[in-house]
């Protein structure tokens, strides 16, 4: 059924699985080239309107292309103390599906549960992503990542200083 | 609860605390004025029957931020909050009063309200059906003709109001203490500063784009202390001011700024300072962009036709970190942010942010975004700054578990020089003896 447009959902996993290891692995470099030039990454804050516009409603993060590459700077210096030395995380990704199709868009829906250990305590994020992809020169790129959390809050997690 | 309990449970820590440190309350803070020397025993952040007296000598008699007028701007609307460990509904009646209950049906204590906010002529409890009308007034009983006459009328029977309840400037007070001071007494000195915030609206402020809740493994009183902390800024925050600058073409400079604290009344303190970088009000900063720089001119331009080139100026140009003692941060800098910690434990506190704009500017679709940008990547728990804030208060609590071995934290910054000056401790120093004084206080009344 596959064409070269329309990728199969294995390909789709594949490299969903793939980006979740890029970020267990603090490849943050790498995970940042697998976005298209214009882009966003986004979480909402739990209690509100997942779909609002980061314009009018506050997100826990809301980033354009500047601002995800100025995260990832952060990230990989020793001043980002909420990460140095850098946590030790762990992502499931599953129940992923192909949700829709619409011009050069893939709408890609997974759930995810990310574990980060830290100073003796582990935290649990929880919820589903949402992403937008692209094929450019054959390859898929990220458009847009949602993450949606689960909780009802940061609470006791407290922050959200990794990539969920 | 009752005041002996408070002596109680002081006389308890007392006796708990001489074996193992040598402390009581009175010597939780040491000062030693010749040598210039401001010392806080580092069992004030982690002792637990400290913790239960705090919230009987201040949490109980203090006034307490609740909310804001403009999450309940029609006849039904509510929102319910936790409040020094109390659920409370804060809601507008049908005849536009604002009213304060505890969320507690006076039948066998259920939770009633559950929704976080809403509209809603009445409050049913789902346990056995009785009915409160929006004023608190219990209307509607299960099997009415099996309760007495006059049962219904009955004050312990409807939901119990908070015994003060008051507003400044929009926001919104409650008093566990039928005794206490008015809130503007309360408020002294800090009134200057929230009328400065408050004026930046031509008529009211509201809050804008939802809310931010998170939590820190940290005692509330680390965050009281942070909020007032600009000396921390370079060290701990070099990766936002790197962002910062990326995004302006050049890293913001403290060089040449200058700030003061100040001393305001019954524990409140605020750092008054040039800005490093815009505020959304009417500083422009490069990083806005050019689209910007027209409306906050004319913003500007009538702030200084409403109180004069001078005033408008502090409004406009500088700013502001006030802590409202005990228990609330306003931040009015690159963003305008409204901060609540609720003590959860004596190494737990939750903490909810709300951000603030002039009603003008709430249909300005650039201004909010702008409002709300500056808010998450500074002040949002995914942001750039907060979760460093975080983990640093975090370390602070770990540092405290070897309290025997090194007991003391440092509150020295300035002290000898008498001086003011924003990036020292005086401020910090202000809020620990105030927090003292009340327990001793109380402890007194007691006795």
């Amino acid at each position: 059924m596959s064409t070269p447009e329309t990728p199969s959902r294995a390909e789709i996993e594949d490299f969903i699985f793939h980006e979740a290891e890029l970020l267990d692995a603090w490849n943050l470099t790498e995970w940042r080239a697998l976005f298209t030039e214009e882009c966003r990454y986004l979480v909402p804050t739990p209690s509100a309107d997942p779909y609002a516009s980061p314009d009018s409603t506050l997100h826990i993060i809301a980033d354009d292309a500047f601002l995800l590459t100025e995260r990832v700077k952060r990230l990989g210096k020793r001043t980002a103390h909420a990460e140095f030395p850098h946590s030790k995380t762990q992502r499931l990704v599953s129940n992923v599906r192909i949700a829709a199709s619409s011009g050069d868009e893939i709408h890609v829906r997974s759930v995810f549960a990310t574990f980060r250990s830290r100073h003796g305590r582990v935290d649990t994020y929880y919820g589903r992503h949402e992403h937008i992809l692209v094929r450019e020169a054959g390859a898929l790129k990220i458009r847009q990542k949602r993450s949606i959390l689960g909780m009802e809050a940061l609470r006791p997690q407290g922050s959200l200083s990794i990539i969920v | 609860m009752p005041s002996w309990r408070t002596a109680w449970l002081i006389n308890y820590f007392l006796w708990q605390a001489s074996g193992e440190t040598d402390v009581d309350i009175s010597e939780i803070i040491s000062i030693d004025t010749d040598r210039s020397r401001f010392k806080v025993h580092r069992s004030g952040y982690v002792n637990q029957d400290l913790f239960a007296a705090e919230r009987d000598a201040i949490f109980n008699k203090s006034w307490l931020y609740v909310g804001h007028e403009s999450e309940i701007v029609t006849a039904g609307d509510f929102v319910t909050r936790r409040v020094a460990g109390r659920d409370l509904v804060l809601a507008r009646d049908s005849q536009g009063a604002v009213r304060c209950f505890h969320n507690v049906c006076p039948h066998r204590g259920a939770k009633i309200v559950r929704e976080k906010s809403g509209n809603a002529r009445s409050f049913t409890c789902i346990y056995h059906a009785w009915k409160f009308s929006n004023a608190g007034k219990l209307i509607g009983l299960n099997g009415p003709e099996t309760y007495p006459p006059g049962f219904r009328q009955d004050p312990q029977h409807q939901l119990q109001p908070v015994p003060l309840l008051d507003a400044y400037r929009g926001l919104i007070f409650i008093n566990y203490d039928s005794g206490a001071v008015s809130l503007t007494e309360y408020l002294a000195g800090a009134k200057e500063y929230l009328d400065l915030i408050m004026d930046q609206a031509q008529e009211r402020m509201v809050l804008i784009g939802g809310v931010q809740e998170y939590a820190m493994r940290a005692n509330w009183k680390l965050l009281a202390e942070n909020a007032v902390d600009v000396f921390h800024l370079q060290p701990l925050h070099p990766t936002y001011f790197d962002m910062i600058g990326a995004l302006s073409g050049s890293t913001p400079s403290f060089k040449g700024l200058t700030g003061e604290a100040h001393y305001l009344g019954n524990g409140h303190t605020v750092v008054e300072m040039d800005t490093p970088a815009g505020r959304p009000i009417a500083k422009w900063m490069p990083g806005w962009g050019e689209e910007s720089k027209a409306s906050i001119e004319r913003v500007y331009a009538d702030l200084v036709r409403r109180f004069g080139e001078e005033r408008a100026f502090r409004i406009a140009n500088r700013n502001r970190n006030l802590v409202l003692f005990p228990n609330l941060v306003i931040n009015d800098h690159i963003s305008l942010t409204i901060r609540c910690t609720e003590p959860v434990a004596p190494d737990a506190m939750d903490v909810t942010v709300w951000g603030l704009a002039p009603e003008e500017e709430a249909g300005n679709e650039v201004a909010v975004k702008r409002r709300l940008t500056s808010f998450i990547e500074f002040l949002g728990p995914g942001g750039f700054a907060t979760p460093d804030d975080i983990e640093a208060l975090e370390l602070c609590q770990k540092g405290f578990a070897s309290l025997q071995g090194a007991p003391w934290n440092d509150f020295s910054k300035g002290m000898a020089s008498n001086t003011t000056s924003w990036m020292d401790e005086g401020q910090m120093r202000y809020f620990w003896v105030e927090w003292r004084d009340r327990l001793l206080r109380n402890c007194e009344v007691a006795a």
